[in-house]
Parts: C-alpha cells; sequence; structure tokens
C-alpha cells in the first residue's frame, strides 16, 4: 500500500473514533449544561448517572436474557429502560438533595453535589448494589470490525450505532428545546428563572424535566459506552464525568449547543493527540484544554458572558 | 369584600425589616396606586404578593384564598400577574415566544390567539418585531413586551412596578394611557410608580409608603392636593 494512502487510512480511523468518543462526551456533557442553565450548579454526581445507565442496561439485559448479539428492539428496549431509570433518579436527586437548597448558599449546592456523587461511587459498589468488581457487559451489538482487515480500518457496528444515536438524541434535544412549550419554558427558566415564576411557568416542575431530560442522555452514554468497551464499574462514571464537564465548559457552560460542539472537539482532539504519538496524554488532554479555554475564552466557545444573578 | 387585602404585612431581608406591618386593600376595577421614595417598599410589597418573598408574619387574601402559601406559579394561576422592575423579559427568546410564554398557564388555543391580537392591536410595534429576539428591543419596546407578556395570562390584578421608569416623557403619556385602557377592559391594577402625578392622575385610590409603612391612604385626587404629597412627592 503506498505510504500516502496509509496516511489517509488512519486519519479516517481517527475520525471515526474521534467521532464515537465525541459524541459520548457530547451526551454527557448536555446533562451538565442544562442543569447549569437552569440552576448555576455544576451537578458532580453526573457522571454517576452514566454508571448507573449503564449498569440499570447490564441488569435489563440479563433479565430479558438477551442473546448476544441481541435482536434491535430487545436492544432498544434495553437503551430506553436505562434512559427512563437514569430520568427518574436525576429527578430524585434534584428533589432530595437540590432543592431543599434552592435558597441556600451556592458553595453548599456544590458539596451536596459532590456527596451525591461519593454516595453513588460508594454505594454502587456495595456487594448487594452493583458490587466492587467490574461487570462485563453483553454484547448486545457486535462489536467487531465490519471492513475487511486487508484495508486496514476498523470500524464496529457499536461505533457506527452510538455515532447514529448521539446525532439522533442531539437532534431531538434541539427540537424539544427550540420548538415545543416545556422546551421554552426550560430556556425562559435560564435565563431569568424569577420572571419566569411571575409568568406562572412552574419553576420547579421545568428544573425536574431538565433534570430528567439531561440525565436520560447521560444513560444513553452510559449503555453505549459499556456495550462498546464489554463492561461496567462502580467508578466508570468519574473520569467520563470529568471530561464531559470540560467539553461543556470548553463549549461554553449553558449552552445545548455549546456541550455538543465541545464534546466533538474534546473527542476529536484527544483521539488525534493519542492517536499520533502521545498516547499516554489522553487523559490528560481534557485538563490541558481547560485550562487553555479558561486563559483564552473564558465564556467557552459559544457561551456567553453571563453577568453574575445576586 | 375587596379582590386584594393585605393586612399587617411584614417582610425581611436578612436582618433588614423592609415591610413593617402594611395594610392595604384592592377593589375589584380599581387602579391602585403605590407611591414612595427610592427604598420605601414598593417592589418588596408586590414580590410579597407575587410569592417571591414571604411575609412573617402578614396576611394576603385574594378571592378567600391565602396567598401566602402558594408558589408563584399557582398565584399566577390564581389571576395575579406582575410586571416586574426592570422589565425582566426574556432576552434570548423573540417577542413571540416572550408572549408564548405569558400564556404559559393556558390551554385555550382560541382565547390565546385573540389575546395576542390584542396585544399587537394595542402595541403594534411587537407585531413588527414579533421574530426579533427581545434583548435587541429599545427600552420603551421591551417595556411594552413585559406589559403584552403579562396580558397574555389574562390576569385579574395585574401589579405593574415603575412601568414608566426610565421612557421618555411621550411614551410615558402613551404607557399610562395604555395601563387606563387595560383597566376599562375589566382588569384591576396595582401600580407602582415613582412618577406620582401621573400615578394618582389616573388612580381611583393611592398609598403613601414610607420606609416600610403606609403613611398616607386616600383617593388619587384628594392625594394630588395633599400638601404633605405635594411638597414631599410632586416637588411643590
Ligand atoms: N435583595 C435585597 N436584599 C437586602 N435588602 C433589600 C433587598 N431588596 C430590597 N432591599 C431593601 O429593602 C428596602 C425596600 O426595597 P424595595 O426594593 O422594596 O424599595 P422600592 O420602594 O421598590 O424602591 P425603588 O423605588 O428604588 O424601586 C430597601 O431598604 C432595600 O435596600
Ligand atoms: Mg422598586
Amino acid at each position: 500500500m503506498p505510504g500516502s494512502a496509509h496516511h489517509l487510512l488512519e486519519f479516517v480511523q481517527h475520525l471515526i473514533n474521534g467521532l464515537y468518543l465525541g459524541g459520548t462526551y457530547a451526551l454527557i456533557a448536555l446533562g451538565y449544561t442544562m442543569v447549569y442553565g437552569v440552576l448555576r450548579l455544576i451537578n458532580f454526581a453526573h457522571g454517576d448517572v452514566v454508571m448507573v445507565g449503564a449498569y440499570v442496561a447490564l441488569f435489563a439485559a440479563a433479565g430479558l436474557h438477551a442473546p448476544a448479539p441481541a435482536p434491535w428492539y430487545q436492544t432498544l428496549l434495553i437503551f430506553l429502560l436505562a434512559m427512563a431509570a437514569c430520568a427518574l433518579l436525576g429527578m430524585l436527586i434534584e428533589r432530595v438533595a437540590y432543592r431543599p437548597l434552592r435558597q441556600a448558599p451556592r458553595l453548599a449546592a456544590l458539596i451536596t453535589a459532590i456527596g451525591v456523587s461519593v454516595l453513588l461511587e460508594n454505594g454502587g459498589q456495595l456487594p448487594w448494589v452493583f458490587g466492587s468488581q467490574p461487570r462485563s457487559v453483553p454484547e448486545l451489538v457486535p462489536r467487531v470490525n465490519i471492513l475487511p482487515t486487508a484495508w486496514g480500518l476498523s470500524v464496529t457496528p457499536i461505533e457506527l450505532v452510538t455515532i447514529g444515536v448521539t446525532l439522533a438524541l442531539m437532534v431531538a434535544l434541539q427540537m424539544l428545546v427550540q420548538r415545543t412549550r416545556i422546551g421554552k419554558a426550560m430556556r425562559a427558566c435560564s435565563m431569568d428563572r424569577e420572571a419566569a415564576y411571575l409568568m406562572g411557568i412552574p419553576v420547579n416542575r421545568v428544573i425536574l424535566v431538565t433534570f430528567a431530560l439531561g440525565s436520560a442522555l447521560a444513560a444513553a452514554a452510559g449503555m453505549l459506552i459499556a456495550v462498546k468497551t464489554g463492561q461496567a464499574h462502580a467508578f466508570m462514571g468519574l473520569m467520563l464525568g470529568l471530561k464531559a464537564f470540560v467539553a461543556a465548559v470548553v463549549g461554553g457552560i449553558g449552552s445545548i449547543p455549546g456541550a455538543m460542539v465541545g464534546g466533538f472537539s474534546l473527542g476529536m482532539i484527544e483521539e488525534m493527540v493519542a492517536g499520533y504519538g502521545f498516547s499516554s496524554w489522553r487523559d490528560a488532554i481534557a485538563f490541558v484544554l481547560l485550562i487553555l479555554i479558561l486563559l483564552v475564552r473564558p465564556t467557552g466557545i459559544m457561551g456567553r458572558a453571563v453577568p453574575e444573578k445576586v | 369584600m375587596a379582590l386584594l387585602e393585605i393586612e399587617n404585612l411584614n417582610v425581611y431581608y436578612g436582618a433588614i425589616h423592609a415591610l413593617k406591618g402594611i395594610s392595604l386593600r384592592v377593589e375589584a376595577g380599581e387602579i391602585v396606586t403605590l407611591i414612595g421614595a427610592n427604598g420605601a417598599g414598593k417592589s418588596t410589597t408586590l414580590r410579597t404578593i407575587s410569592g417571591l418573598l414571604r411575609p412573617r408574619p402578614g396576611s394576603i387574601r385574594y378571592e378567600q384564598q391565602d396567598l401566602t402559601r402558594l408558589p408563584p406559579d399557582a398565584i399566577v394561576r390564581a389571576g395575579i400577574c406582575q410586571v416586574p422592575e426592570g422589565r425582566r423579559i426574556f432576552p434570548n427568546l423573540t417577542v413571540l415566544e416572550n408572549l408564548e410564554m405569558g400564556a404559559y398557564t393556558r390551554r385555550d388555543r382560541r382565547g390565546i390567539a385573540a389575546d395576542l391580537e390584542q396585544v399587537f392591536a394595542l402595541f403594534p410595534r411587537l407585531r413588527e418585531r414579533a421574530r426579533q429576539m427581545g434583548g435587541t428591543l429599545s427600552g420603551g419596546e421591551q417595556q411594552m413586551l413585559a406589559i403584552g407578556r403579562a396580558l397574555m395570562v389574562r390576569p385579574k390584578l395585574l401589579l405593574l412596578d415603575e412601568p414608566s421608569l426610565g421612557l421618555a416623557p411621550f411614551l410615558v403619556q402613551e404607557i399610562f394611557r395604555i395601563i387606563q385602557e387595560i383597566n376599562q377592559r375589566g382588569t384591576t391594577l396595582l401600580l407602582v410608580e415613582q412618577n406620582a402625578h401621573m400615578a394618582l392622575g389616573i388612580a381611583h385610590r393611592g398609598y403613601v409608603l414610607e420606609t416600610g409603612r403606609v403613611t398616607l391612604a386616600d383617593t388619587g385626587a384628594a392625594l394630588l392636593n395633599n400638601p404633605e404629597v405635594r411638597h414631599a412627592y410632586l416637588g411643590q
């Protein structure tokens, strides 16, 4: 194979990997950015909701005796179950942990968020919850290369499904936020919560819906990642959550398109840097990027400077 | 029985005692104005009626209900809407979407469409700007949008907090004309104003607030002729 063709193939490979990785970061980043939008709170427990999503999918697959690979409708059912369960979990977290602190200083809510995260991670390790050992996740969607080996490229169905599902969910979310009554109310609440109240918008319910949506997207990411990597463990949400949070900040926290752009940018940059000789840097890139963006453009790529509210 | 009846309202910001036992009432169909210097507690009164602040103690009765236990959105559903100080329109929603948010509590599509037409008839400028972002409107247009958005709630009682603030004189005239028109169409109004002259001119009754207390209560005309009011609030 001529050298230039080889380089091109390698580049295409990294492009696909970057899309996959970026899509998962973007899905998770959306939850951070939406909650920040309505509450000005970094929901540090969000990464752990990703982990719970993976486990719910794992248990649902076991409960349904899903074969590997599973028929598409079973995979879809498992997927929806994971999303629904995490939507409920997200609402529960907001109702129990954050709502009582609505009038409290912001630091209290932040510490509580970290507390919820620690609870999920360590509670998840209890033997009668998820256990402390990584669990293997069935190959609901095949993770084998579908291209001839001679091509020197690896593309797996799970990667393609992840990219497709990610894009579909983002389009759906964007339609919901832009076109529907509840979506407009979410935007109104994130611009001016008090003014939203004065128009009769049930702000607490809108906040619950925001948590439900963000958590459902996190669950989607959790399941897709678990099926791709073939395993789930109680701490899997930690690094994923941190990186997705960085993606949200890079894109401009509070901005939904920003989270998408930030997620794909981070995934792509991480893949390219790691793929072209700096693989030991993989987990550090997000934080280098974070520092750079905070120096150059603290509001993020799509973010606007919001005046601090009193 | 008055539409709105406030008794012995006390409100604190931390240790600051902002309202020190205010009592007032608004009858159905009236324009009642609340005047007073900066910091007298006018906005605090309206914010408490809307449920954004809680009195301790104090009672607010509206159509046999105790409002002090209701969340702000339930108070709007009960028929009380506020145009807050500083307009507070949604800057990154279009003019039309801002108006839609006013109709959030409603489901009657026909009624909403009819009210939208009425708002556009009242403020033709808003129709021209319907697809523009709220934040790009001029100050006067934003005030029109804020009032239009509140009218979309179809409130029985409309609370207005300094609607004339920062507007050019001819616009102030226009806003007061519209306020009277809204009242003539059957909406009861509680109007907070710095522009005491204009406010007392259109109000049936008025209250003068000084550092968290009601010091005077009378008809609009009587307050206009009251020497103390003329001296303190009308600069005469
Ligand atoms: N968020 C707050 N925190 C602390 N004190 C406040 C707060 N808001 C208002 N106050 C105080 O409460 C008192 C009443 O304020 P309020 O805003 O009701 O006055 P106002 O009559 O509306 O004045 P203005 O004409 O300037 O709008 C003032 O002394 C003010 O400093
Ligand atoms: Mg005020």
